[in-house]
């Protein structure tokens, strides 16, 4: 991958400058480098990861819904995909192979906002065969980042 | 009690200052010698998996012969030199083990040895500690902290037993292309000199793949005493795992002393070591992240005013302060003080580098840059 690339994905706010000091690029290669990027969908949005435990009065529940539906003749699973993934309430959306096809993560102010979601509008679905919601009680790790207890060196602060 | 050749032993110039900064509390410190980096999970994985296993027992002296073959396998497969893993490699308890076993094997008393300067400094203490004499080969800034042909040819004059390599540098970062190598080999060659090569840093070069001494010539290896180890390019420091090659006769002495002082190295260590050895991409991960930093804090210390080269390996810029009019122990002392950052004064590595100071680049791009924050700070204000 593109070291711009590598650099936006561990840090989406790094200043061009350090960019360039990083990449050994000038500043006109990288802003058209990125302009590209972003037209040709490679960079899709820049966003923050945050870690939800944290956030004070933060209600938030958020369930992984495995799905089995019934593929449909030329189109396979996209239409169906696209059927679900387009409630906003659907947060990400997967085709995996497996015992079950469609893996959705939907993110409810409560336990009873996602229960409804599944029962009135997955569910009721003619091309949805079989739901299974499990809901999230820990996020240790997230993109990399592990969100719980942070490894630390222990060095010494000066040695030879 | 003490003996006079330790009781003779200078004490080190720079204590006071290291004492001085181990007592100060939220310090950046520019002046570690050791990756920031936890050693790669799946090397703890295996040493915490031995550990359940119950390896808790000695090994052979030589250490574990699996480690000893696959040092065998990554030197051959690296520099395409081979080395006997039953008569010429031997485990040892970090790199430092292994060059104290080449001096004590080699030396008689009074047996001069070549220390290239900036020098890391437990070469010329183990040295005196040997009972040798140090014949200091002192390289400049504007050389790159590379030796110079002619001074070594110079220095040969006086017949040293040894000479220590150590490429990349530590504190210098220097390190030597094929034909400088070539060079030096040329002249040591003449003589019947042993050369103790210092390795430690071979998997942190940068601009160009890693040259190893042994793998010159074949002559090259018979004379060379080769010292590597798994401390820093694989974020090992603390497990003390390293390893000698040598003829079996060099490596029959050394093993000799190494049986009775220590033993053996530690087993989990060994373990781990074994699967440092497969952990290839998170050496080279390591890597990228090095060169990163390094980028950023030459670029920003020379705007600074201070004069550093690129440094072409490990994870130190030799830095000029010459243009502060500070000399390094007072520069290090007050920056301490006055902006909490601290880098180990360049006297440390030899005592003609009063300009200079060691700063280390194992540290995460935010510190370095807030340490570069303070850093100029500090020196706008001088």
């Amino acid at each position: 991958m593109d070291r711009i690339l590598e650099l936006l994905e561990d840090n989406a706010r790094i200043s061009i400058e350090d960019l360039g000091k990083l990449s050994g690029k000038s500043k006109k290669e990288i802003e058209k480098a990125i302009k590209k990027y972003e037209e040709e969908g490679v960079i899709v949005k820049y966003k923050a990861l945050i870690n939800k435990d944290k956030v004070k009065n933060n209600q938030q529940v958020v369930a992984l819904i495995e799905v089995e539906v019934n593929p449909q003749k030329d189109v396979g699973f996209d239409l169906v995909a696209q059927r679900i993934y387009s409630f906003p309430e659907v947060k990400n959306c997967f085709l995996l192979s497996g015992t079950y096809d469609l893996l959705i993560e939907v993110v409810g102010a409560d336990i009873n906002t996602v229960a409804n979601f599944v029962a009135e509008k997955l569910a009721p679905l003619s091309s949805v065969k079989r739901t299974a919601t499990h809901f999230m009680l820990k996020k240790y790790k997230e993109d990399g980042v592990v969100l719980v207890k942070k490894e630390k060196n222990k060095r010494l602060p000066i040695t030879y | 009690m003490i003996a006079k050749h330790v009781k003779n032993m200078p004490p080190s110039g720079i204590r006071e200052f290291f004492d001085l900064v181990l007592g100060m509390p939220d310090v950046i410190s520019l002046g570690v010698g050791e990756p920031d980096f936890i050693a790669p999970w799946r090397v703890r994985e295996k040493a915490i998996t031995a550990l359940e296993e119950g390896l808790t027992s000695y090994t052979s002296n030589k250490g574990l012969l699996l480690l000893r073959e696959s040092i065998s396998d990554y030197l051959k497969k690296e520099y395409k030199i081979n080395y006997n893993p039953d008569s010429q490699i031997l485990i040892t308890v970090g790199v430092s083990e292994g060059l104290d076993l080449s001096l004590r094997a080699i030396l008689d008393p009074r047996d001069k040895v070549i220390v290239v300067s900036p020098y890391y400094v437990a070469y010329p203490a183990l040295v005196e500690l040997n009972q040798g004499k140090v014949l200091m080969l002192e390289t400049k800034e504007e050389n790159n902290f590379k030796i110079e042909p002619e001074k070594l040819s110079l220095l040969l004059k006086h017949n040293p037993k040894a000479i220590i390599l150590n490429y990349p540098s530590n504190p210098s970062g220097a390190t030597y292309t094929s034909s400088e190598l070539k060079k030096i080999w040329n002249i040591l060659s003449k003589k019947d000199i042993t050369i103790i090569s210092d390795e430690t840093y071979d998997q942190l070069s940068y601009g160009q793949k890693h040259i190893s001494f042994p793998s010159l010539a074949r002559q090259a290896k018979k004379q060379t005493i080769l010292l590597n180890g798994f401390s820093k390019g694989h974020a090992m420091t603390g497990f003390r795992v390293g390893f000698t090659c040598a003829e079996p006769e060099v490596t029959e002495a050394m093993t000799k002393i190494h049986s009775y002082s220590v033993m053996c190295g530690p087993v989990i260590s060994q373990v781990a070591a074994i699967e440092a050895l497969r952990a290839k991409k998170e050496v080279e991960r390591m890597k990228s992240e090095y060169i990163k930093r390094r980028d950023f804090l030459v670029e920003e210390l020379n705007q600074l005013g201070f004069s550093v080269s690129l440094p072409q390996g490990a994870f130190y810029c030799f830095a000029c302060l010459k243009k502060f009019k500070l000399n390094c122990l007072d520069f290090a002392k007050k920056l301490l003080l006055d902006e909490k950052v601290a880098v180990v004064p360049g006297v440390a590595f030899g005592k003609k580098y009063q300009d200079y100071i060691r700063i280390s680049y194992a540290n995460s791009l935010d510190k370095l840059k807030e340490a570069v924050i303070r850093i100029e700070r500090f020196v706008s204000g001088l």
